[in-house]
């Protein structure tokens, strides 16, 4: 899944990484979007062998876009803001 | 008196409004940092928070709702950022969760306005990356400026389809595809009762007119076959066969899909409002008198959690829940703005009635479903497995309704708690046991309601 940025794109660059790569992102970037607008394609995969997953509701609800950051634990990738140096990994 | 108001959007904003006019400061608590609900979501800062461009025809009563929001925030015990995972009743007590810790709310009187999210159906190939719900994809255009793929093609039904393909059509991506599960049939012998919606049903033609202009494929009557695609590139494209039955295909990189809204009810649930099924709506819904009053003391009800009415609604109802809680309370209130707002309220009522019967919920398309369709995401359970259960041969002997099906199958046990699959998994079940929906029950809510870490440390008030 790639997001596609379609306007207010030429906000402040930030760096983060996942599974050690290094991403690009934009200041305000919910890691949801951090993450797929970049080259992730997903953000876990599924438990039951169902492939990979990259969110569904974007509002908190389904809880299929986890991922974990160092320090942070676990989170839904949607309502979590990105931020400067933060290790993610997939859920 | 201790009052609490649970969420933050049009119901809550307009709730809390009223009780501060009457001298009460609540606990005010959302779980989003700023507020505003989901239609009215505002993006994080750092990104432009132009009106206009982000809420469209509905800029004026967003920014009105903004700045209610932010006049009452320090008038009120303000507790953005926080989940309330748990309610008892019998304790008048909201268990809550903010950044990692836990607090406990005591309330008198606590006002619940906790929304909606999509209802979706099943698609083979909906739990792959790039198929998210409609709500999403204007969630993720609406507050983060993006576009859920290059190629976009739009699945379901109701006002919120023909709105979101118009909303990314005009930011500039490619919407390849709206498909519109209703035969205009139907659509049509609603129109009469659609034209007391006025402006609302204005804007609805609007849209699908200045879809239509665009050339953009549109299909009525449509009826999903799969979202195609792999592990390695994601979606390429969606079939569907179109009202004539012929098999169509268009090239795509994401769908968003969507059957309708369902009321967000756990926190009612867990409070024990009892439940009713709305045949209109085709959702279970709390028990509640036309002022947002349940049978359980000091809990009221106001917004599409208590039942879909859409933004409009949510604000009249959530001055109305705020004013019988104030009457509850001995206060005095005025009764001409009670007579005005219930009027309101049931001219609404009509329009929406209609809007129900325009876009009526496809229970056909999930009872349809082939066996080896992936039905509970969280716990990857495919349709065939729930069939098996509703059957007089299980091993575990028939599951005759729907949480007796949960423990025999996990349908619904999984991380989201059947919100996602709930609606869809009910329709397979009454089709197998071959019984109205409403008689297979619903999965009843469980704390916490979402997720949450268990070693969060506790604060002593």
């Amino acid at each position: 899944m790639k997001l596609v940025r379609l306007r207010d794109a030429a906000r402040p660059r930030i760096g983060l990484t996942l599974d050690g790569q290094a991403i690009e992102a934009q200041q305000g970037d919910t890691l949801l979007t951090a993450l797929l607008a970049a080259e992730a394609g997903h953000l876990r995969d599924s438990e039951f062998g169902d492939g990979h997953r990259a969110g569904f509701c974007l509002m908190g609800a389904c809880q299929d876009c986890w991922v974990a950051v160092e320090g942070m634990g676990r989170v839904r990738a949607c309502a979590t803001l990105a931020a400067q140096g933060m290790e993610v990994r997939r859920g | 008196m201790r009052v609490a108001v649970v969420g933050a959007g049009p119901a809550g904003v307009r709730a809390v409004e009223r009780l501060v006019a009457a001298g009460v400061s609540p606990v005010w608590i959302d779980e989003a940092p700023d507020g505003g609900g989901r239609i009215y979501q505002r993006p994080p800062p750092g990104l432009m928070r132009d009106a206009r461009l982000l809420y469209g025809f509905e800029a004026k009563r967003a920014t009105a709702v903004h700045d209610a929001l932010d006049a009452l925030k320090p008038k009120v015990d303000w507790r953005p950022e926080t989940l309330v995972w748990h309610i008892r009743p019998e304790a008048r007590t909201l268990h809550t969760l903010s950044r990692g810790r836990q607090a406990d709310v005591a309330y008198d009187a606590a006002i619940l306005c906790t929304g909606a999210m999509d209802r979706v159906i099943p698609v083979p190939g909906w739990a792959r990356p790039g198929v998210t719900t409609l709500g999403a994809a204007q969630i993720a255009l609406k507050t983060q400026g993006c576009g859920i793929g290059r190629r976009v093609a739009f699945l379901g039904t109701g006002p919120l389809l023909w709105l979101v393909a118009y909303q990314y059509a005009k930011a500039g991506a490619d919407v390849v595809a709206v498909l519109d599960t209703t035969p205009f049939a139907t659509k049509l012998r609603a129109a009469p009762g659609l034209l007391l919606g006025g402006m609302t049903f204005a804007k609805g033609l609007y849209y699908t007119a200045w879809l239509r202009r665009r050339g953009i494929r549109i299909a009525e009557g449509a009826t999903p076959i799969a979202i195609d695609g792999g592990d390695e590139n994601g979606v390429t494209g969606i079939a569907w066969r179109d009202a004539a039955g012929r098999e169509q295909h268009i090239a795509c990189d994401a769908v968003g899909m969507g059957w309708g809204l369902k009321p967000e009810a756990q926190l009612a649930d867990l409070a024990r409002v009892p439940f009713s099924h709305d045949p209109l709506q085709a959702n279970w819904v709390p028990v509640r008198d036309g002022a947002g009053r349940t049978p359980v003391a000091g809990i009221y009800l106001a917004g599409d959690g208590a039942g879909i009415g859409g933004a409009e609604v949510a604000e009249i109802a959530g001055a109305r829940a705020a004013l019988a809680l104030l009457q509850d309370a001995g206060e005095r209130i005025d009764p001409i703005e009670t007579v005005t707002l219930d009027r309101r309220l049931a001219s609404q009522a009509r329009f929406r009635a209609a809007l129900e019967r325009a876009f009526p919920f496809p229970a056909h398309l999930a009872r349809d479903l082939a066996d080896d369709t992936l039905l509970c995401r969280c716990e990857g359970l495919r349709v065939g497995e729930l069939r098996a259960a509703a059957r007089a041969e299980a091993a575990t002997g028939p599951a005759p309704e729907v949480n007796r099906a949960k423990a025999f199958t996990r349908i619904g046990m999984g991380r989201c708690q059947g919100r996602v699959c709930g609606a869809a998994a009910a329709e397979v079940l009454a089709a197998e046991l071959d019984c109205d929906v409403a008689a297979i029950g619903r999965l009843r809510g469980q704390p916490p309601v979402k997720p949450i870490p268990i070693p969060a440390p506790v604060d002593t008030p």
